[in-house]
This record gives structure tokens, C-alpha cells and sequence, in this order.
């Protein structure tokens, strides 16, 4: 499509979709025992982040007139992608030392540091 | 040595190190007597010679100057000392009879361990350094410098049989009394500053003696202050209560400490500060009537105790008292002549009684002996020359030092000194009433010791010798000196010859002149001395000396031939509440311990249980741990292990942070 | 029309994000976060960050969730949760919490004056990846050196962490 025809969703929208996620994953992670689940619904929370970011860089293109802060705003989602891609990757080594040694992901049974 | 006047005192102290590393290091006896014995022996020669140039420069007072001690400021406070008559009379006999009493503990501690006998010359040597220091100090802080240290080794001395637990007790209290007298010292010493800026000698005096009505009031305040030291240091009443318990400590001890040097600090230090109590009536009025009244009080306990040395003690109680009279009444010099004189006979006498108790194997209760004069004859006749001097008889030196208080005395309330001329008619009353009881129990020591027969056992007669001859020595020459020193101050007057009475005028330029404006009051008994006749002071003398022979006859009576112990044992019978009380000396001290120490005990307790132990410790302390603790006990709860809970957690943290942010 | 795209992306986001969340089989849970992250890389593409788009495409999808997908068949997974997990409180308060999160940012977003996003001049040369190449070697050098360091460091913390102890 043509950039001219690049018009209108409101940056607001991005906004509240990105809330929404965010909400969703916010309980995912509050809510599910599973290792792995937790780590899903830590991802969406990311890109919810991300969209956040994006909404905002939307916007700044079209009010102010430099492009440069548009892309400031999609090298951070750039980055965060990136950090996310490292976290996933330690993340996912931990819970497999974690099962070689409890041989479970539940996180409710992970509780020995307590009082 | 002029010049180097530091050395006398730094002798000494040299000795004291000397010996207490000699001590530790377990040398054996000789080397501690040399070095013992020689530092004060060498102190002496140096005193002697010191003196020797002093009386043969012009100068009446010299002072040397060592270093600045305190400087804070403005206020400058000088280490130097001060060579001047009065100081000159205190250092010779100081040195002099310390020396001798050095001599003579050689043969009576020679059956103490190494370390013991090491140790007993330490303290004694570092007695001698800080009475030295007090005598020579040219200002109020030296000199309370000297003052504290004498009291140190005045508690380190009488605590010398420190296993005992009742001698460790008398030394506590010799020690505490004396802090009770040396607050008011340095009370007076602070006021002395805060009047005149500085406390040297050679300021203080000549000021105050240039503007007595401007400095009458901050004489009385200061002179009272001064006072109430040294009745602590001296021994008078209220706080003498320490003198009795004292003896405890070994004989040598008593005599150098309780008897000749230490006890008349208080005495010197008030000649001292004489303008200070002439230029106030009531100070000296004060001083006059707290020494009649001690001299009375002490003698009267005096006369039924048994123990020998008790008997003494209260004999120095008393005389003391007569010098603080004569203090009182003008008759400075007068006191520091008794001073020197009982300096002689007492430590004479304390000497010989070290002698009879070495000789009866530490036995102190004089109705277990008796007859000793045929054993111990040295003994006998030091003892008995002392004892004449003491009781005033003529010739022997306490007749011209005491008479000479008494004719003051009366002297003053004749010529109606300071408008209290009544008053002063009864201090001599008194004075001379002690002076009958003096003579008597005196006495009644040398008949129940010396004379009649041994009252001790088979036993113990047997062990019955003379003393070794580094006891026998010191006791001769002190026996010589009670009889002719007091020549020294021999009372021409009374034969119309002004210039005899040698001590009067050498000693008299101590007595600043006050510069008289309309003031004609305050004045050295020399004023009143015209209030009375030749032939009335001559009356005076045989009154007095009469008396004294009244009581040696008394003491003759009851104690001596067939009917011995008759008369005084009928006596104790009849007036036994009396007699009981003067045996228990009053009960002062039973009085003492229920309204003044029993209180601060519990006071100490109150503090100790409730302060210390239950506030502080139980609810501050201990119930700031214990809260600590309870809020960790219950705070672990947050510690779940659940990493949901701790998500959560973080979650409601952004929530707040949100909201915040909003 | 871009109105409706927008909406029907962010529906099938919506729910394929709650698919992610809710069933308790990971498998199901992996693969319907792959169908989110594409819809996501429309809604970017709709912003007019294509390359974004495609990076969020390539890594997240065929990455990272790979990776997932990997991880959960190594360890073998299986539908072992029970529903109610047991902590009600938690539960409760976890819904709350994250209910109050996103409504407050719901609240922003409705606050906020809504505005259009758009053209530019030149506005078809940003999002491209020409623009963000030049970017990212350009003026936001170091961080993309740094970010290079960091994804050394996660591989070298994931070989340590899995490493089997030698015997």
C-alpha cells in the first residue's frame, strides 16, 4: 500500500491493545505454575512493552516532523527483542539445570528458601 | 642545694622506682635497704645543705621556677617551689625524722618477705617525695599535688598487711575520709583562682594582705574551704574517724605518717595560708574552736582504750587539735613549733611503742604487759623522755610548744581578739583540760607497759629483748631531741629577753603584715600579748605546768605500786554508761556508718538494682533486642519460598508506582 | 479499511494472547503465542515498520519460541498442572493486580488526545531497514555493541548453566 494511504489508527488504540496485553500477561505470570507457561506470559508482557514503544514512535513521527525519534523508538524495540532473545536463552538453561535437579518446572514445588 | 631544690623530692622518688622494680625483680633485702634508706638519707644531706645556703643568702623566700605545668590559655598554672622559712622548718624536720623512721623499719619489717620488705620501702620512699613536694610547693596545685599523694601512700601504707581484710578496710577509709576534706580543698583552691587570678604563694598573700577589706569575704570562704582539707588531711573532728583505724598499718607507719608528717600537712598549710584566716575572724574563729573541741573529744576517748597504739593515735587526734587552737587563736608560729616538737616525741613515741610490740611478738593490749622497763631499758627511757615532753613537763620540748599555745589562748581572750574574747577564755579552759588528760593517760601507758610486772604469761616473758640497734638508734636520737628541741623556741619574753625565742623570729616574716585600715582587729596575737602581765603569764606557765603534774600524780596512783588497776577498775564500775562510751569512742563510728554511709549504700543499691540493672539493662537493652527480635520473627513470614508470592509482590509494586507516577 | 485490519490483528492478538495464558498444555500454549507474535508483526507492519515487522517475525517466532518449543519437548512436558493451583489469595490478588495495571494504562490511553498518525515527508524512508541499518551503525552505535555483548554473555551463561558436571 502506498504510504500515502498510511493514515489513520489512532496511536491511542496501539495504546490500549498494548494494555491489554500487558494485562493478560501480567496474569498469566501471576497465575500459572508451570515454568514454561510463566516464561509465555513473561513474552507477551514484552510485546506488549514493545507495542507500547511503537504506539509512541507512531506518533512522534506524525506530530513533530524529524524522523529520528520515530526510529529512536523502533531501534529500542529493536533492542528489546534482543535482550528478550538473551533472557529466553538463560532462562530456558536455568529450568533445565532446575529440572536435572527437581526433576519438575512446577514453581510452587521451587521452595526451599524459606523461613 | 639551692638551685636544684627539685632534688630533694626526686631523690625520694627515685628510691620509690628504684625499689618497686627492685621488688618485682626479687632482689634481696640489703640492696633495697641501700637503696631504700639512701635516697631519703641522701634527700636529707641535700635538705640540709639546701638550708645551709638559704640561711647564708639574703633573700627571705626563693623560688625557682621549674616549667609551666598547666597552660590553658590565660590561666597558667607553674611546677615550682618555694624555700622559705615556714618551708625550711617543714623540710629539715621532715626529711630529718623520715629519715631515722627509714632506719628503723629496717630492724622492724626485717621479718617481711623480699617482696613485702621491697615494697614497704617503695611506698615509704614515695611518701617522702610527695610530702616533700607538698612542704617545698610554691602554689596551691603543687602543693595539693603532694597533698593527694601523701594520701595515696597513706592508704597504700596502712593497706600494707593488704591480706588482712580489716587493714585493706582502713585503708579504704583513711583514703575516702580524706576525699571528703580534699573536695573543700580544691573547692578553695578553684576560689583562689577565681579571686586572684592565680594561686602562687607569693601573689595571693601580699595582695590579700595589701587590701584585706576587699578580699575579707573571699578570705573567709576560701579559708574555710582550705580548712575543711585539712581537717580530712589532720584529723580533726568530724572526719578524724580515719586516725584510729589506721593503725592497722605497720608501726614505722603510724609514726612517720600519723604522727609526724602527713597529720600536720592540714597544720601547714593553714600557717600557710595565714593571711587568709587573719584578714577573717570567723575562719579563724572557726579553726580555733573545731581544734579545742577535737583536742578535748580525742583525749577523753584516749583515756580508757587499751590497745597501745589506739591510745597514741587519739594522742595525735588531740595535739593536733592544739595545734589547729593555736592556729586559731594567732599563735601561728606557735603551731608550727608544736609541730616540729610533736613531730619528735610522737614519732618517738610510736617508735618505742613498734619497739614494745616487736618485743612482745605483735602484741598490742597493753594489760597484757607490764614491767618491760627491765628488759627493754632503751626503750624505756626514749619512751619516757618522750612521754614528759608530750605531757608538758619543763625543759622537754612539748612544754615551750604547748605552753606557748595556751598563753596565746588566753592571751587572745584577754586582749579580746576579734571581739570573741569569751570565747576564747573557754578554748583555753579547754585547752588545758586537755592538757590534765594528756598527762594523764600518757602516763597511764608508760606505768602499765613499764612498770609492775609482766602481765602477758611465762610464755611470752621469755621472748622479752631490746630491740636490735637500727631500732634502738632513731629512738635515742628522737628521745634527745623531745628533750632539748625545744629550746628552740625558748619563751625570753618571760625573762624580759625578747630575742631568745629563736623560732618565733625566724619563722615570723611568714606572717605578712596587714595593712591596717581601720581594722585593728584581725592581728597576730602579738597584740593581745600586752593585754596580759608578765606575772600573769608567769602565773599561766606554773598553772599549767601544775596541772600536767596533776595528772602525772593521778596516773601515778591508780596505775602504779601494790593497788594498781584498783582505783580506775572502782571508777569503771561506778560510771560504767561513761566508761563504755569513751571505750567505744562515742560510737562515732557506728553513728557515721547509720545516717551517712548506710544511706549512700542503699542509694548505690537503688541505683545499681533499679537503674542499672532493671531500666537500663532489662527494659532499654535488653527490650530493644527482644523488640528487634520479635519484628524478625514475625517479619520472616514474608520469606515464603513461593516465587509467585514474590512476583506478586513485584507487581504490586509497579502497581504503586504506577499510581504514583499518575 | 487499515481501521479494520488494525482491529481484526488486534482481536485475534487478543486472543490468541489469552489462548497463550489460560489451557494448561505448553504445547498449545507456545504455538498459539506464535499466531500472537504474527499478528503483532502486522500491527507493526500497519505502524509502517516493515522491518520491524520482519525481525519480529524472524526472531520471536522462529526463534525464540523455537526455542520454547524445544525446550519443553527436552523436558518432556506434560499437562501436569491442576487448575486451581491451590493459593485462592494469590489468585485473587493476582487478577486484581494486573487488572488495575493495564487500567490504568487503558485510562491513559483513553486520556490521552488521540491523534493520527501518519505521513511525512520522507516518512516512507523510516521503518525501512536502510534507515535502521544506518541507525544502528550510526548513531546508536554502542548500544548495538553492547547489545552484541550481552547476547555473548547469555550464550556463554546458558553453556555454563547446562553444562553436565564431568565425572
Amino acid at each position: 500500500m502506498s504510504p500515502a494511504e498510511l493514515v489513520a489508527i489512532p496511536y491511542t488504540w496501539v495504546l490500549a491493545l498494548s494494555a491489554v496485553l500487558f494485562a493478560i500477561g501480567t496474569m498469566g505470570v501471576l497465575l500459572r505454575r508451570n515454568g514454561i507457561a510463566i516464561f509465555l506470559s513473561l513474552e507477551i508482557m514484552l510485546n506488549s512493552a514493545n507495542l507500547a514503544f511503537a504506539a509512541f514512535a507512531f506518533r512522534l513521527a506524525a506530530g513533530h516532523g524529524t524522523a529520528g525519534e520515530a526510529l529512536a523508538g523502533q531501534i529500542f524495540i529493536f533492542f528489546v527483542i534482543a535482550v528478550a532473545a538473551a533472557e529466553a536463552a538463560v532462562g530456558l538453561a536455568l529450568y533445565i539445570a532446575l529440572y536435572r535437579l527437581k526433576e519438575t518446572i512446577d514453581v510452587d514445588r521451587i521452595n526451599i528458601l524459606r523461613w | 642545694m639551692l638551685g636544684v631544690l627539685w632534688l630533694i623530692p626526686v631523690l625520694c622518688l627515685a628510691g620509690a622506682l628504684l625499689n618497686l622494680a627492685l621488688g618485682a625483680a626479687g632482689a634481696r633485702k640489703g640492696v633495697v635497704t641501700i637503696v631504700g634508706v639512701g635516697s631519703v638519707g641522701a634527700a636529707t644531706l641535700a635538705a640540709f645543705v639546701a638550708l645551709w645556703q638559704y640561711l647564708h643568702q639574703p633573700a627571705s623566700v626563693v623560688v625557682e621556677r621549674y616549667f609551666t605545668w598547666i597552660s590553658a590559655g590565660a590561666f597558667t598554672i607553674d611546677a615550682s617551689f618555694q624555700l622559705d622559712p615556714l618551708s625550711a622548718v617543714m623540710v629539715s624536720f621532715v626529711s630529718f625524722v623520715g629519715f631515722l623512721i627509714h632506719v628503723y623499719s629496717i630492724g622492724y619489717m626485717h621479718e617481711e618477705t623480699d617482696a613485702g620488705y621491697a615494697r614497704y620501702f617503695a611506698y615509704l620512699n614515695l611518701f617522702m617525695f610527695s610530702m616533700l613536694l607538698l612542704v617545698l610547693g610554691s602554689n596551691l596545685p603543687v602543693l595539693f599535688v603532694g597533698w593527694e599523694g601523701v594520701g595515696l601512700c597513706s592508704y597504700l601504707l596502712i593497706g600494707y598487711y593488704y591480706e588482712k581484710d580489716w587493714c585493706a578496710a582502713a585503708g579504704k577509709k583513711a583514703f575516702i575520709v580524706n576525699r571528703i576534706g580534699d573536695l573543700g580543698f580544691l573547692l578553695a583552691i578553684f576560689s583562689t583562682f577565681a579571686v586572684f587570678g592565680t594561686a602562687e604563694f607569693t601573689e595571693i598573700f601580699p595582695a590579700a594582705a595589701a587590701h584585706p577589706e576587699r578580699y575579707a569575704t573571699a578570705a573567709t570562704f576560701i579559708g574555710l574551704l582550705l580548712f575543711v582539707g585539712a581537717i580530712g588531711k589532720s584529723a580533726q573532728i568530724p572526719l578524724y574517724v580515719w586516725l584510729p583505724d589506721a593503725m592497722a598499718g605497720p608501726t614505722p607507719v603510724s609514726a612517720l605518717i600519723h604522727a609526724a608528717t602527713m597529720v600536720t600537712a592540714g597544720v601547714y598549710m593553714v600557717v600557710r595560708c595565714n593571711v587568709f584566716y587573719r584578714i577573717s575572724p570567723t575562719a579563724m574563729l572557726v579553726v580555733a574552736i573545731i581544734g579545742g573541741i577535737t583536742a578535748i573529744f580525742a583525749a577523753t576517748i584516749g583515756l580508757v582504750q587499751n590497745d597501745i597504739k589506739k591510745v597514741l593515735a587519739y594522742s595525735t587526734v588531740s595535739q593536733l587539735g592544739y595545734m589547729f587552737l593555736g592556729a586559731g587563736v594567732g599563735a601561728f608560729v606557735a603551731a608550727i613549733f608544736h609541730v616540729v616538737t610533736h613531730a619528735f616525741f610522737k614519732a618517738c613515741l610510736f617508735l618505742g611503742s613498734g619497739s614494745v610490740i616487736h618485743a612482745c611478738a605483735g602484741e598490742q593490749d597493753m594489760r597484757q604487759m607490764g614491767g618491760l622497763k627491765r628488759y627493754m631499758p632503751t626503750t624505756y627511757w626514749t619512751f619516757l623522755s618522750a612521754t614528759l615532753a608530750i605531757s608538758g613537763i619543763p625543759i622537754f620540748a612539748g612544754f615551750f610548744s604547748k605552753d606557748e599555745i595556751l598563753a596565746k589562748a588566753f592571751a587572745a581572750g584577754a586582749g579580746g581578739l576579734n571581739g570573741f574574747g569569751s570565747l576564747y577564755y573557754v578554748l583555753w579552759f579547754l585547752g588545758l583540760a586537755g592538757a590534765l588528760l594528756t598527762a594523764f593517760y600518757m602516763f597511764r601507758i608508760v606505768y602499765m607497759t613499764f612498770h609492775g610486772s609482766f602481765r602477758g604469761g611465762e610464755e611470752a616473758e621469755h621472748h622479752l629483748h631490746e630491740s636490735p640497734p637500727s631500732m634502738t638508734l632513731p629512738l635515742v636520737i628522737l628521745g634527745v631531741l623531745s628533750a632539748i628541741g625545744g629550746f628552740a623556741g625558748f619563751p625570753g619574753q618571760l625573762f624580759g629577753k625578747t630575742g631568745l625565742n629563736w623560732i618565733e623570729h625566724f619563722v615570723h616574716p611568714v606572717l605578712l603584715p596587714i595593712a591596717s585600715e581601720a581594722h585593728g582587729v584581725a592581728a597576730e596575737a602579738g597584740h593581745g600579748e600586752h593585754a596580759v602581765s608578765l606575772g600573769l603569764e608567769w602565773l599561766l606557765v606554773l598553772v599549767s605546768v601544775g596541772i600536767a603534774a596533776l595528772g602525772i600524780g593521778i596516773a601515778y596512783r591508780f596505775y602504779k605500786g601494790p593497788e594498781a588497776f584498783a582505783r580506775p577498775r572502782q571508777l569503771a564500775e561506778r560510771f560504767s554508761l561513761a566508761y563504755k562510751l569513751l571505750l567505744n569512742k562515742y560510737w562515732v563510728d557506728e553513728i557515721y556508718d547509720a545516717l551517712v554511709i548506710k544511706p549512700i549504700y542503699w542509694f548505690c543499691l537503688f541505683c545499681w538494682r533499679i537503674i542499672d540493672v532493671f531500666i537500663i539493662d532489662t527494659v532499654f537493652v535488653n527490650g530493644t533486642a527482644f523488640l528487634v527480635e520479635l519484628t524478625g520473627d514475625l517479619l520472616r513470614f514474608l520469606q515464603t519460598g513461593n516465587v509467585r508470592n514474590y512476583a506478586l509482590s513485584v507487581a504490586l509494586g509497579i502497581l504503586a508506582l504506577a499510581v504514583i507516577l499518575w | 479499511m487499515v481501521t479494520y485490519v488494525f482491529l481484526a490483528a488486534a482481536a485475534v492478538a487478543i486472543v490468541f494472547a489469552v489462548l497463550a495464558v489460560v489451557p494448561r498444555n505448553p504445547m498449545i500454549n507456545v504455538l498459539s503465542l506464535v499466531v500472537m507474535f504474527f499478528a503483532m508483526a502486522a500491527i507493526f507492519a500497519l505502524l509502517g515498520m516493515d522491518f520491524l515487522a520482519a525481525i519480529q517475525i524472524i526472531v520471536y517466532s522462529g526463534a525464540i519460541l523455537v526455542l520454547f518449543l524445544f525446550v519443553i519437548m527436552l523436558l518432556n512436558l506434560r499437562t501436569v498442572e491442576p487448575f486451581g493451583s491451590g493459593r485462592p489469595l494469590q489468585a485473587l490478588l493476582g487478577v486484581l493486580v494486573a487488572a488495575m495495571i493495564g487500567g490504568l494504562v487503558l485510562a491513559l490511553a483513553a486520556l490521552l488526545h488521540p491523534e493520527l498518525g501518519g505521513v511525512l515527508p520522507g516518512a516512507e524512508e523510516t521503518g525501512t531497514a536502510l534507515t535502521i541499518g544506518r541507525a544502528l551503525v550510526g548513531s546508536h552505535l554502542f548500544v548495538f555493541e553492547f547489545i552484541s555483548l550481552l547476547l555473548v554473555a547469555a550464550i556463554v551463561g546458558a553453556v555454563y548453566l547446562t553444562k553436565k558436571e564431568l565425572r
